[in-house]
């Protein structure tokens, strides 16, 4: 007979996770009762009190030491602590993004072009449901770098990959083109957790456990077929590689980045980057860290394929969400560098690349929702020439994003790569850091290549402008900015924290 | 405060300043950036006067924890040879800034931008030669494009865009490189138990490294610096770099910044690999003459005198390479000096060619004719500086270009010999262009010219009062230059070639 536990769940240890997806109820509660006059504001309220509260609480979890919680389902550990808490600063700096509701469609439900949108945009109707969302997705992309069981890893997956799915098509603007987006993005996904449910099926036939432990354990016992261990490797790394936007998993990212409303991108882009790099590091370094024969020069593979991808197929954008997209697949096979490269240096120096890349990001993103002429926001490359003219600010803080991203000294972007590329070679891998550097190369041409239209072409008089940012976009551009280049000056004390705080226990 | 940050920290104060002031106040803006470089020069003469010649050690040594897990330090010092790189540089900066009292206002933006990038571009100029910890030279080798690419796109004149891009580009790649050298050198030193970039630990690193791994370190740190520097096949940026920014950005583009690349090499390449700077320099010497013929065989033909200022760079920075791969002490004073010389002759050339330019607005050589009558000084001036670029005995570049073939005679007689011939057409690409463009008779377009003013004056003088002070007495120059050179070549295990008598029979 089978006995049956109760579940022990340690509430203080899962506060930050339980907080953000209370306060995604309560919004789900404004949604259903609240006036809608009143909603927008209440919902901003509750999401970022809940992300603040739950940051709070995270870190009194770090002070309380590692522990697993939930049934060994969940592992606080530093490094778990520290993913968690660049994805809470992220989806902070991303809701003040968020809430310029001037992106979002006025009634999702409506066909576009429908007379029954027109009603909706004539009442000026608001999508409050982004925050409920917004924070659903961010529990989910908690609890993805914690989870350590194959289940809870699902789980966490499609808690955060469904809304995502939802927001991506709410663009105010070429709804079709964003509800297309969404679709897409809906099917890849589905394909994708299908591979990744195969993974654990395989790994279960493999080991006869879905916790991280249980898989190491077999690996380490080398008593099971390795055929299965292969076969669940390949298909549990698919359905991850898919989240990161690896070659050729890739499809989906530029069409979705473009097609979604710009803060929907800028969040996914960030955290996302930081659930789905921080669940890969967890389960690579974890669980199958002695089985890197299986799996190590695949990976290497798809890293070289993927920086050298990013960067040629970015130089012919001409859109400039899709050259951010394609200059995230580049980064997502930087970062891979600091996964393959499985050791310590590894693990701190992806850490800091994901926080630091994220927060450009949103920056850089944030600086797209300003561009705009009278049909919304203007990505077209060509038009943003001149932009240095008309806006000098706005045209710096989005050099200093793409001087970050190409690495150049004095930004965290150049801190981060000298970081992960050097613990890629300290691993052995000369590919890595060869390939690493020529993409860098190839990546800094376009990003250069936007400087120039920025700052050194003439502006073309077609009503683009550069709209005065709202506060709340302020605030989102000024913290990004302020990040990016204090910790290309002085990044110890954070690269400090991170090596004294990011471990994995098993 | 030390006095390496101190120099370093003014011109930051001097953009803290400039900062509150309105953009309206054209004056105001200019005269605080010449204060402030002014006050910089001054540190850098003080500096100069108080170096300890005796001292083969790092002197104004300051020592930071930056970032210490990755064992970086905030490391400042210098050598004769840096220090005498810092002077040049801090000396060069307010002639530019006063030579181009207009230049900066026909720019794309305000003179405010344009002062703010030239002061944090001197800060960076005196970082990267300061440096004793190699992550922090890579940071100011590379964050120093930023701000020359604004100089060059923003202010300059033609194709000022483009121009800038292919500079950035090729510094860039360059600069990766590099990077991935470091990465190497950062695992090797972590391997080997000592996780630092300090200069001087590093440079034992060679003795634990395999050649073949000493080469790749090698060529990474070596290729950045022949971009750099230019050497030929790597220049083709700069002529188009050169003709496109102003003429006071070129200064520093060419005075101060391709120095990098020749410094880099004698601190960086000889130093941290001597092995291998060893098995490359039969290859390196070819090069190098090649740059200086290719470079002088181009200049002769040039038609934009800011192109053929270009070009002249090129062939003088491989006399430069070559004396700094002959490694003989003579040799490696000489390149020092040269580089210290041609950063004066070039700033007279460029600055004088942009008197030049502003009168005529044209930069092409054939528009200019019988400058002699109509504007004596200015024609004067660009003689002067011609001369000391062909290296004119009893001005400055005699003295360096002597030493660095002395000192590549010694031991690769071939290649000195060849490069000799760079000396005579030295004389054809500077004597075409001055018998073109100062005597004869005077051609139409230029009767109305009008010579140098006031403040044109003031800045060609000290430049041209150096050029022929040091063509003269060199050896102040020199007594802080030799103990450095004498050091890098024993530290390292190179030694003179002992001098052969020829005995006659």
């Amino acid at each position: 007979m089978i006995n049956f536990y109760s579940p022990t769940l340690e509430y203080s240890l899962l506060a930050p996770i339980l907080i953000v997806l209370g306060g995604a109820l309560i919004g789900v509660l404004i949604e259903a009762f609240a006036p809608a006059a009143s909603r927008t504001r209440s919902q901003l309220f509750i999401t970022l009190t809940s992300l603040v509260l739950s940051l709070a609480a995270l870190i009194k979890v770090r002070n309380e030491g590692s522990a697993s919680a939930a049934m060994e389902s969940v592992t606080f550990d530093g490094a778990g602590v520290l993913l968690q808490a660049s994805i809470l600063v992220l989806a902070i700096i991303s809701v003040f993004l968020l809430a310029d509701q001037e992106n979002f469609t006025a009634l999702a439900a409506a066909l576009p072009g429908s007379e029954q949108e027109r009603d909706s945009l004539r009442q000026d109707l608001k999508v409050t449901e982004i925050y409920p969302l917004t924070l659903f997705a961010v529990a989910g992309m908690m609890l993805f770098p914690v989870a350590t069981d194959l289940i809870t890893l699902f789980v966490a997956l499609e808690v955060l990959s469904l809304p995502l799915y939802i927001l991506a098509g709410l663009s105010r603007r070429r709804r079709l083109m964003s509800q297309e987006s969404a679709l897409k993005y809906f099917l890849l996904g589905a394909f994708s957790s299908a591979f990744f449910l195969m993974g654990i099926a395989y790994l279960y036939g493999y080991s006869s456990s879905v916790s991280l432990s249980g898989i190491h354990a077999a690996v380490v016992g080398g008593s099971g077929n390795d055929i299965y261990l292969l076969l669940g490797i390949a298909f549990l790394s698919v359905g991850l590689l898919f989240k990161v936007g690896a070659v050729p998993f890739h499809a989906w990212t530029p069409d979705v980045y473009q097609g979604a409303p710009t803060a929907v991108t800028a969040f996914m882009a960030a955290a996302t980057k930081v659930a789905a790099f921080g669940a890969m590091l967890r389960i690579f370094y974890v669980c199958f860290a002695e089985a890197y024969w299986q799996w190590r020069p695949a990976l290497i593979a798809i890293a070289l394929v993927t920086m050298a991808f990013g960067s040629l197929v970015a130089i012919a954008q001409k859109d400039v969400k899709r050259m951010l997209a394609y200059s995230s697949i580049a980064h997502a096979g930087f970062l891979l560098a600091g996964v393959i490269s499985l050791n310590k240096s590894g693990l701190d120096a992806t850490i800091f690349y994901l926080f630091v890349y994220g927060v450009a990001t949103v920056g850089a993103f944030a600086i797209v929702t300003l561009v705009r002429d009278s049909a919304g926001e203007v990505t077209d490359l060509n038009r943003w020439s001149g932009l240095g003219k008309r806006s000098p600010w706005v045209a710096t803080a989005f050099a200093g994003f793409l001087l970050a991203f190409a690495g150049i000294p004095l930004t965290s972007g150049f801190i981060g790569k000298f970081a992960i590329f050097s613990a890629a070679y300290e691993s052995g891998s000369t590919a890595i850091l060869i390939t690493g550097v020529l993409a860098s190369a190839i990546a800094a041409f376009f990003y250069i290549r936007v400087i120039v239209l920025m700052f050194f072409k003439d502006p073309i008089e077609d009503g683009t402008t550069v709209v005065i940012p709202s506060l709340f976009t302020q605030v989102a551009i000024t913290i990004s900015t302020v990040i990016t280049f204090a910790l290309g000056i002085y990044p110890t004390p954070l690269i400090n924290f991170i090596q004294s705080t990011a471990q994995f226990i098993r | 405060m030390n006095l390496l940050t101190f120099s370093m920290v003014l011109p930051l104060v001097g953009i803290a300043v400039l900062v509150f002031i309105p953009k309206s106040k054209v004056l105001l803006t200019k005269q605080i950036a010449l204060i402030t470089t002014l006050l910089v020069a001054a540190v850098g003469i003080y500096m100069t006067i108080s170096f300890d010649l005796g001292d083969t050690a790092f002197q104004f040594v300051e020592s930071r924890e930056w970032i210490p897990a990755f064992g970086i330090k905030y490391a400042l010092g210098v050598d004769g040879i840096a220090l005498i790189l810092i002077l040049m540089s801090v000396l060069l900066t307010p002639v530019v800034v006063i030579a181009g009292w207009n230049e900066s206002e026909d720019g794309r933006w305000s003179p405010k931008v344009f002062y703010s990038l030239i002061l944090v571009l001197e800060t960076m100029m005196i970082g990267v030669f300061a440096s004793t910890d190699v992550f922090l030279f890579y940071v100011f080798f590379e964050a120093m494009l930023v701000p020359v690419y604004f100089l060059i796109g923003g202010f300059g004149s033609g194709e000022r865009a483009a121009a800038a891009v292919k500079f950035l580009l090729y510094s860039l790649f360059g600069g990766l490189l590099m990077l991935a050298s470091i990465i190497g050198i950062f695992v090797m030193a972590t391997r080997y138990g000592n996780r630092t970039f300090d200069i001087t630990t590093l440079s034992g690193l060679h003795t634990v490294l395999t050649p073949m791994m000493e080469n790749i370190l090698f060529l990474g740190f070596f290729i950045a610096f022949a971009i750099k520097a230019p050497l030929w096949p790597l220049h083709t940026w700069l002529p188009d770099a050169a003709k496109s920014a102003t003429p006071g950005t070129s200064v520093l583009l060419l005075g101060v910044l391709d120095k990098v690349g020749t410094f880099g090499m004698i601190r960086y390449c000889l130093t941290l690999f001597p092995n291998a700077s060893k098995s490359f320099t039969p290859l390196i010497i070819t090069l190098a003459v090649i740059s200086i013929l290719y470079g002088a065989f181009l200049a002769i033909g040039a038609k934009d005198i800011k192109r053929l200022i270009a070009y002249t760079s090129i062939s003088h920075f491989g006399f430069i390479t070559m004396g700094i791969f002959a490694m003989t002490t003579q040799g490696f004073s000489g390149a020092t000096l040269y580089m210290f010389n041609h950063g004066f002759s070039t700033a007279a050339l460029f600055l004088v060619a942009g008197f030049m330019i502003v009168r005529r607005k044209s930069s092409t050589i054939s528009d200019f004719g019988g400058l002699q009558r109509v504007t004596p000084i200015m024609a004067w001036s660009f003689f002067i500086a011609g001369m000391s670029s062909l290296a004119l005995p009893g001005l400055s570049s005699f003295v360096s270009e002597f030493l660095v073939l002395v000192g590549t005679f010694t031991r690769y007689p071939v290649a000195a010999v060849i490069a000799t011939f760079g000396i005579v057409l030295a004389a054809l690409y500077i004597l075409i262009p001055v018998q073109r463009a100062l005597h004869g008779p005077t051609t139409p377009g230029n009767e109305n010219l009008t010579d140098l003013n006031l403040r044109e004056k003031i800045a060609i003088a000290p430049v041209i009062a150096i050029i022929v002070a040091l063509g003269f007495y060199p050896s102040p120059l020199l007594k802080i230059i030799n103990p450095a050179a004498a050091t890098v070549i024993s530290q390292q295990g190179f030694t003179d070639p002992a001098p052969t008598l020829n005995e006659g029979k």
